[in-house]
């Protein structure tokens, strides 16, 4: 199935992504009232080291801790997408304590915000991926399995 | 046709469903289910008591779970034997279940200490399960005077679910902090001030000399008025079906790490089980939700056939009350890096050139970068441990750790 990856050496640095993201899940159809003078909930971040830089969303891992791990059954793996369901998280961060990549954070309400590759938002597929300048984010099949 | 047994209906129980099913879509499946519950998220009673939590939502599974993996659950049954030579599970009606393959589940039951007069106390509840939860929602108004015995995980999670439901709650604990298993001395004030806060009070260092039927009289003299006593001072594995049976036992049921326990054909996972806890090195009880259902998985495909080892055990906990978030993980040996504010501390703890533990109490951003590190027993010369400690993140790896991580399925 398609993921999304990064290819660092693309990657600019300009944290477009994560406002794109923040914007495909915000609901609204205007960028700027959705995003403008308020804290953003990306589920995409920009990991900067000393010489570079690159996106981090969930890579559905096949064997996820995160899902292992959840207390409330909120986290499930379908059709190779984790998923998160906001009504059942309690917000305890127990996925927060296991995902070596920290790819789950706390949104407005508390309960934690993951990438679901944009197939539950009306985007359908990946806003990072679509709005990155240089194409550094890829969606794309690497061959493994669902 | 294989015949698969599973005694207890947690989430040890689940992971083994659906660890045997990964490998064998054919086999009965019998889970012998002492509550009268499917499933249930069990960490989450102490939000049901407080509202977050409805009885529908608190099910660990769809509805459809058992129907669909083809089990077939006995509600309000008990086993009260394993007849390891004749391979058959003994029930408290008389049943006798054969099995191919047995997971003992049977998770852990809370510890009461001999305290005088407690015999007096009509209105006493342990938080364990759903039902003592539902039990604890009926007896408490908005009058009641809850007492709260112990200060540990459940304790605290019960007084919180009920402090703003009831007049008052009140903590006592013999250990000097909060959560004592898990934090130290300054990381426990954090969250005791936080909880203070709020409206609970607190006696510690302190414990029941003695109850009369509403009132508790503390070591320290305090006299505490209840009208419902919470009594969370510890829990015990559930070990006696395998011990009676001749099967090794230590605190929990002795297994190895494809969850095997010492009578053939016998597993056991979960609360009840003692496996090896790769950050301290030692064999230990790991009684956490996510081991319960990574040790019932390999359980479940070991017994079916498959090949699963559970050999990444850690003890680690994610706690939070009003906000403040407590994450700990492994053990907390060697040097440590600090770094502290008003409202946050961080500890990490490193030794023979790994990362051994953490205690982080307000500053959690992606503390499972950490935890991978103490999993995977990644050395700390391989990456670059000046920026980590600071920061918790992955640009702090090498170029081919990234690579591996980001570049292709995980």
């Amino acid at each position: 199935m398609k993921r999304v990856y990064v290819n660092e050496e693309w990657c600019l640095g300009c944290h477009l992504c994560e406002y794109n993201c923040a914007f495909a899940n915000s609901g609204l159809s205007d960028m700027a009232l959705a995003l403008k003078g308020k804290p953003i909930y990306p589920r995409i971040h920009v990991e900067e080291g000393e010489k570079i830089s690159y996106a981090v969303s969930c890579r559905h891992c096949e064997d996820p801790l995160c899902v292992k791990s959840c207390i409330s059954g909120a986290l499930s793996r379908k059709d190779g997408v984790v998923r998160i369901d906001k009504d059942r998280c309690v917000g305890c961060f127990t996925c927060v304590l296991v995902c070596p990549y920290g790819a789950l954070a706390p949104g407005e309400t508390g309960a934690m915000l993951k990438c679901e590759l944009c197939l539950q938002n009306a985007g359908g597929a990946p806003a990072c991926v679509k709005g990155c300048p240089n194409r550094a984010i890829v969606f794309e099949d690497r061959g493994e399995a669902e | 046709m294989r015949k698969y047994v599973i005694i207890g209906n947690c989430i040890a129980a689940a992971g083994c469903v659906e660890g045997i099913r990964s490998a064998d879509p054919e086999g009965s499946i019998t889970i012998v289910s002492e509550e009268n519950h499917p499933a249930y998220c069990r960490p989450l009673i102490s939000y049901f008591l407080d509202g977050r939590a409805s009885l529908e939502r608190i099910s660990y599974r769809a509805p459809d779970f058992y129907d669909k993996a083809g089990c077939a659950v006995l509600y309000g049954k008990r086993a009260v034997a394993i007849k390891p030579d004749e391979k058959t599970v003994e029930l408290d009606d008389g049943t006798s279940l054969p099995y191919d393959a047995l997971c003992v589940a049977t998770g852990s039951s809370p510890f009461v200490p001999k305290m005088e007069g407690l015999e007096n106390v009509k209105n006493k509840f342990s938080f364990m399960t759903l039902d003592d939860a539902v039990a604890l929602d009926k007896a408490v108004t908005k009058d009641s005077r809850v007492l709260v015995v112990g200060a540990g995980m459940i304790g605290l999670k019960c007084a919180e679910g009920l402090l703003e439901r009831a007049a008052s709650v009140t903590v006592v604990d013999l250990a000097d902090r909060v959560l004592s298993s898990v934090l130290d001395s300054e990381c426990a004030a954090l969250i005791r001030r936080r909880l203070e806060e709020h409206g609970m009070r607190f006696y510690l260092s302190d414990s029941a000399a003695r109850f009369d039927a509403d009132t508790a009289y503390l070591k320290s003299g305090a006299v505490v008025g209840f009208d419902a006593l919470v009594l969370a001072v510890g829990i015990r594995p559930n070990v006696s079906l395998v011990k009676d049976a001749g099967g090794e036992v230590d605190r929990g049921i002795v297994v190895d790490d494809r969850q095997r326990a010492s009578l053939p054909g016998v597993y056991a996972a979960g609360d009840c089980a003692q496996t090896f806890d790769v950050s301290g090195g030692v064999s230990k009880v790991l009684a956490i939700l996510p081991n319960a259902y990574m040790q019932g998985h390999a359980a479940g495909v070991n017994m079916a056939g498959g090949d699963e080892v559970f050999d990444k055990g850690i003890v680690m906990n994610s706690i939070g009350f009003f906000g403040m978030h407590a994450m700990t993980a492994g053990c907390y040996e060697g040097e440590v890096y600090e770094e502290k504010t008003e409202n946050s501390i961080k500890r990490l703890y490193t030794k023979d050139n790994v990362l051994k533990g953490f205690m982080l109490v307000g500053c959690d951003e992606r503390a499972g970068i950490y935890t991978s590190m103490i999993r995977e027993r990644t050395p700390l010369d391989s990456v670059n441990f000046d920026i980590l400690k600071k920061t918790a993140t992955t640009a702090a790896f090498s170029a081919e750790q990234r690579r591996k991580k980001f570049g292709g399925v995980v």
